[in-house]
């Protein structure tokens, strides 16, 4: 073993390489993830480029609203109709503690358009929807479907992406809406029906202490969030030939898909910090 | 070429070179394909065919050298131009790669909804008549996953022509198929090309049977192209290279038994 001959006469040399090489290995992945934000980068700015670009499609995108949001619909008025319900259960007991159940119609109103609503309707359609785009567009990769749109000069970003994006974007704010009516009901049902609060003073209250800066956080949540969805879950997909796996075949599907799954939820949570507290 | 000054060259490979990682594929690959002709790139497996053809279509750029399309240097161009360059583009990929969440008309009529203007009517005409070139009726409504390995061929080769293109790839045709099916696929090539006057590039490894299409035959070995000539000059060429694999892939072949025999002794 010459090389430990070496390292033995040579303490510094040594220490020298070991620390050069560990400093190789954080550099590689250092640039493996900044080359992974970049791709990232500009496959968002290449899809919105051609989101405006002519010539535009109606169908294709009314198909990826049928399937990303009115698909949605059952599951987002079941999660949103039960989220409401534990929000009554669980605000009721709580304002009682102060005396106020009157105000349960505005708790429930609030957390659910600023907070859960967004960002429970944004994690089912990542799980609904999301993952299904990233296998569909990484089986399309795997198979040279993406090649072969390349070479019969249809852009796969113009034909693939575009009709999601718009999707996504028309999509999530509509389910958000759907999520907290659907909320609030549930909510009625419980506080109204179950516990008691009376009826007149759940709406009142809700009416008095919403005002329009609430709405529109959600509104701008949601927006984000559908883009979010679809950026994350459509470049994992389209760029799996490049994971750093391989993304061979159906296991490189379902890795990309897992992936982009936790990074999208990761994503929603995230932002849903920075979004509340850039607009509070 | 002297005898032949007005032949045009639609793609011409000069002095390409490609590496992935440290294995060198392609070193200094020079190819001109003439219009109008059907050019054959033979070679082992593994000798870089597919990687050759994916320089053509523009998937893959050159480390250094030009790959050169009816002069345009393809690694030069901006993407929109690169757009143009495959509108001219048919291709007939390995496995096919058909849209297999799309039934066998939208597959074929894809090009034409998204590239043209042309009304539904029209779409329907243009495919219809593509397929039943391909002698494929009755399977507008089929999956691809419902077809035979043959039949995702014709349908892929009519998804290929369907825009009338004046160069068609074809990257082994006829892998996977029986003797009778890749009959079938050259016969259809043939007649389509008679009709559609297309330049072909055939990759593909069925010596001999490829020779009688081609038009130029090219032997890739070691990332080199060893000469680009007529079907006959390739059978008969002094090149110890392509002696070499002439006797290998189709020595036999073409012996009488008692011949095969004789060939045998003698090795």
């Amino acid at each position: 073993m010459p090389e430990q001959d070496k390292a033995s006469k040579n303490p510094a040399k040594w220490l020298l390489g070991t620390l050069a090489k560990s400093l190789e290995r954080i550099g590689a992945e250092g640039l493996y993830y900044l080359e992974q934000v970049g791709r990232m980068g500009i496959f968002l700015f290449a899809c919105l480029l051609n989101v405006v670009r002519p010539p535009y499609k109606l169908f294709p995108i009314v198909r990826q609203i049928h399937f990303i949001g009115y698909r949605s619909i059952f599951v987002i008025l079941f999660t949103g109709t039960f989220t409401g319900m534990v929000l009554a259960l669980q605000g009721y007991y709580t304002l009682r503690k102060f005396g106020s159940e009157g105000l349960l119609g505005s708790a429930v109103a609030l957390s659910l358009l600023r907070e859960l609503g967004p960002v429970i309707a944004a994690l089912m359609v990542v799980g609904r929807a999301g993952s299904a785009i990233c296998a569909e567009i990484g089986i399309m990769r795997n198979s040279e479907q993406i090649d072969a749109l390349d070479c019969m000069a249809i852009d796969p970003y113009k034909y693939l992406m575009v009709p999601k994006f718009v999707a996504g974007i028309v999509s999530m704010p509509m389910l958000t809406f759907i999520f907290n009516v659907a909320g609030i009901l549930g909510g009625y049902l419980i506080g109204v029906s179950l516990l008691g609060v009376p009826g007149g003073s759940y709406f009142q209250e809700m009416y008095r202490s919403v005002d329009w800066a609430d709405v529109e956080m959600g509104l701008v949540k949601s927006l984000v969030f559908g883009l979010l969805i679809i950026w994350i879950c459509a470049a994992k997909g389209f760029f799996l030939h490049l994971e750093r796996s391989g993304g061979f075949g159906a296991e490189g599907v379902s890795r990309a898909t897992t992936s982009a799954v936790v990074l999208s939820s990761v994503a929603i949570l995230v932002w849903d910090y920075l979004i509340s507290a850039i607009l509070l | 070429m002297v005898d032949a000054p007005q032949k045009n060259i639609a793609i011409e490979l000069i002095d390409v070179e490609r590496s992935f990682g440290r294995q060198q594929v392609l070193k200094k690959v020079n190819l001109a394909v003439e219009e109008g002709t059907t050019t054959v790139i033979v070679g082992a497996s593994g000798q870089g065919k597919s990687v050759i053809l994916k320089h053509m279509l523009g998937l893959l750029k050159p480390d250094r050298g030009q790959v050169l399309v009816y002069g345009q240097d393809l690694a030069k161009l901006r993407k929109s131009q690169l757009k143009e360059v495959r509108k001219d583009y048919g291709v007939l990929f390995q496995n096919v790669a058909l849209f297999d969440s799309m039934n066998v008309f939208d597959n074929v009529a894809l090009p034409l909804r998204e590239r043209t203007d042309a009304s539904e009517a029209e779409i329907r005409a243009n495919v219809e008549e593509k397929l039943a070139l391909m002698d494929l009726e009755g399977v507008n409504e089929k999956y691809p996953a419902q077809l035979s390995g043959g039949m995702k061929k014709r349908v892929g080769l009519a998804r290929a022509l369907v825009m009338n293109p004046r160069i068609v790839f074809f990257d082994e045709p006829t892998t996977g198929l029986d003797v009778s099916k890749s009959n079938e696929i050259y016969r259809l090539f043939h007649k389509t090309q008679a009709r559609l006057k297309y330049t072909a590039v055939i990759v593909s490894h069925d010596v001999p049977k490829i020779f009688k299409l081609a038009d130029h035959v090219a032997l890739i070995s070691d990332g080199v192209i060893e000469g680009c000539m007529s079907p006959e000059e390739f059978q008969l060429s002094d090149n110890p290279t392509i002696r070499t694999f002439v006797r290998e892939t189709m020595g036999p072949i073409y012996c009488s038994e008692e011949e095969e025999r004789f060939i045998h002794e003698e090795a």
